[in-house]
């Protein structure tokens, strides 16, 4: 199949909706970003941070695609997942700051959100884990007779882990409902796909497990919903597995403390162009869904649910340090050793 | 009672608990179709069907994620390292998923999950399949260790640890699979974290687990030829460890001996010396001497392989360092 280079949309293929859904939803991610990245230059989010700004047409385009029992699960890029998974974003604001309001307590941090209410299995750390996790997810799934499909989100660099090439032999041999999602930005931290392994179009790499395997225009919540939504149906039929290289872009450092310098301005320049927000906007004004003062609310909208989320965590307390002791075995009564 | 092999033992708790519970499975490489690499699930496929009892590829990383995964959905799997040698490719998932998942979720995904499998030497196998990792996986929270030593303890103890809701490594032998002994009939369970004196005496302590404790009996059988009474303690778990047991046993013989066939640095024996130093110091009459595997890679030759390991002698010598009869 021909390589995809993304593009800017045409025409609408969705109803109204949908549109203003991914709007609304890619502008919080966004604003919630922005401001989460002051404040961990004002030290309030401490840790690692990685921000998804530029990339969030494919958490939102996933999303419309799947069913709320639908399993969700991604590296440390995790901020924006739980908010479109249907969170209130104080929770994973709070979650920054370290709060005990936080979706994990404050014992997960930025790289580790989860919520079971909203199934979504978490934020993982070391590149690569949650791939054989997410087809143990969709393994229970499957043993248990749910039609449920588990969503398994990765970037570039984690496909030339281990993990990887085992957890798709088994998914595609055992014919496990897991999608998988490569958010392909370009770049492993500072290394470039090109870089890392003589196959620069990742997708390829299912078809040594006979996955069915795609590229995907990633800047764009129709291209990806689309992949998304026939992807599901073929894990729902029972079909199993299959893996969508989704192009993406990512607008910001690989983390708060990278300056950028593998990668030229022009190039970010380009990719600002195809943004998924503005594409979305556009497709709305072509058909007059949105007006300028539209426009104008959703954003004060937005706007007040991120301070709300930042005034909520600021004013929650930190985790009580009786905490540590918690959370670490189901086992209450467990004798840890003190001395 | 009856009279059954290790391997049997652990087969019954596995059935029984499968029985019991359809959310357990087991996987891993050969338990089905080749009834086990060891014959623990001999006839397991047969009753409970593929669906149940899964054959894996080679991919310890893979199908040991795939089993933390299950486990946070709900599933209680039951993971089969052909040996504990090969969990090394695998341990990503068994320290960074399983044992942190409970904790950095908040207390949302607990990971009901059992690693078992053969640990330590088993006879001239070379540097790799050698390997005792049991204080490496003990040193880490959020999981339990156990390593039993005869088939009631294996037994009772897999029970518990397909119960429990946290996850469980569980540490054999390929050198005591084929060990016979007492089981009591009927369903019962052994408490993790509960150590079991297998022997009362009165002159010295000995702290050992897993199949090494095989050499502790052969030299407390020795020593009573000489009128030394050695109690001999088997901690059956070593996360949590029953400090408890030891520092009382140690109270009244004032003397401790701890055989372990892990490597001596950063070992359990170092951390029992540390914790009965701490906690009955005044009780101790001689300092507390271990017996490790020597601070090398298991070789291959045979007379490079008994020197290298625990046994009868090195403990015998160690018991009477600590009588000062030597």
């Amino acid at each position: 199949m021909p390589t995809v280079t993304p593009k800017k949309s045409i025409g609408t293929k969705f109803p109204k909706e949908t549109y203003l859904w991914w709007y609304e939803q890619m502008l919080l991610m966004r604003r919630f970003e922005e401001r989460a990245g002051q404040l961990y230059i004002q030290q309030k989010i401490r840790g690692f941070c990685h921000l998804y700004i530029g990339q969030e047409a494919v958490a939102a385009g996933a999303e419309t695609a799947l069913k709320k029992t639908d399993r969700v699960i991604t590296a440390y890029r995790d901020h924006a997942h739980p908010i479109v998974r249907g969170m209130h974003p104080k929770f994973v604001m709070a979650e920054l700051f370290g709060k005990a309001t936080g979706c994990s307590k404050g014992k997960g941090g930025s790289m580790h959100m989860f919520s079971k209410e909203f199934n979504f299995f978490g934020g993982h750390g070391i590149v690569g884990g949650q791939i054989p996790l997410g087809a143990g997810i969709a393994f229970a799934d499957k043993y248990n007779g749910n039609d449920s499909v588990t969503l398994c989100l990765m970037g570039d660099g984690a496909v030339r882990q281990g993990a990887l090439h085992e957890a798709f032999n088994m998914a595609m041999t055992w014919k496990l409902p897991v999608i998988y999602i490569i958010e392909n930005n370009n770049y492993a931290m500072g290394t470039s796909v090109e870089r890392t392994s003589n196959v620069h179009d990742l997708y390829k790499l299912g078809a040594a497990y006979d996955m069915p395997s795609f590229q995907v225009d990633g800047m764009r919540c129709e291209t990806v919903h689309e992949a998304v939504s026939s992807a599901a149906e073929r894990a729902r039929k029972g079909n199993g597995p299959t893996l969508l290289e989704v192009k993406t872009y990512r607008y910001r450092g690989h983390s708060m403390s990278d300056p950028g310098t593998y990668r030229s301005k022009d190039e970010v320049e380009q990719y600002k162009k195809l943004d998924p927000i503005e594409q979305v906007l556009e497709a709305m004004k072509q058909n007059k869904w949105i007006d300028d003062k539209g426009v104008e609310t959703m954003e004060s909208k937005v706007k007040m649910l991120v301070e709300e989320s930042v005034k909520f965590a600021e004013e929650s307390p930190f985790p009580d340090v009786s905490e540590i002791y918690h959370d670490v075995y189901t086992q209450t009564d467990y004798p840890y050793i003190k001395d | 009672m009856k009279t059954i092999q290790f391997r049997e033992a652990l087969r019954e708790a596995m059935t029984e608990e499968m029985r019991r519970d359809e959310r357990v499975f087991l996987m891993g490489e050969e338990v089905a179709e080749y009834n086990g690499a060891y014959k623990v699930s001999q006839g397991m496929l047969a009753e409970f069907g593929a669906k149940r009892v899964i054959d894996t590829p080679i991919a310890e990383l893979g199908f040991t994620g795939i089993g933390v995964g299950a486990a946070m959905n709900g599933l209680r799997p039951i993971i089969e390292f052909m040996t504990f040698n090969f969990s090394l490719v695998a341990i990503d998932q068994i320290i960074n998923s399983a044992s942190k998942m409970l904790n950095m979720s908040g207390g949302q995904f607990p990971v009901p999950i059992v690693f078992r499998g053969a640990t330590g030497s088993a006879g001239q196998l070379g540097a790799q399949h050698s390997n005792s990792f049991d204080s490496w996986y003990a040193n880490c929270p959020g999981l339990k260790v156990v390593v039993p030593s005869n088939p009631a303890d294996a037994k009772g103890l897999l029970k518990s640890a397909i119960r429990d809701n946290d996850p469980v490594i569980f540490m054999e032998s390929e050198q005591m699979y084929g060990d016979k002994g007492e089981v009591p009939e009927g369903e019962y369970l052994i408490p993790i974290g509960v150590a079991d004196i297998k022997r009362v005496g009165s002159d010295v302590t000995i702290v050992s687990f897993g199949k090494i404790i095989k050499e502790v009996y052969k030299a407390a059988d020795e020593l009573a030829k000489e009128n030394i009474s050695a109690e001999v303690i088997d901690l059956r778990s070593i996360r949590p460890i029953d400090y408890a047991t030891v520092i009382e046993s140690v109270k009244k013989t004032n003397r401790l001996v701890v055989v372990e066939e892990a490597w001596p640095l950063a070992a359990i024996s170092s951390e029992i010396a540390y914790y009965v130093q701490k906690n009955a110091f005044d009780y101790l009459d001689a300092p507390i001497r271990r017996v490790n595997s020597e601070d090398v890679p298991l070789s291959y030759a045979s007379t490079l392989v008994e020197p290298a390991l625990p046994n009868a002698g090195k403990v015998i010598r160690a018991v009477k360092d600590v009588l000062y009869l030597s």
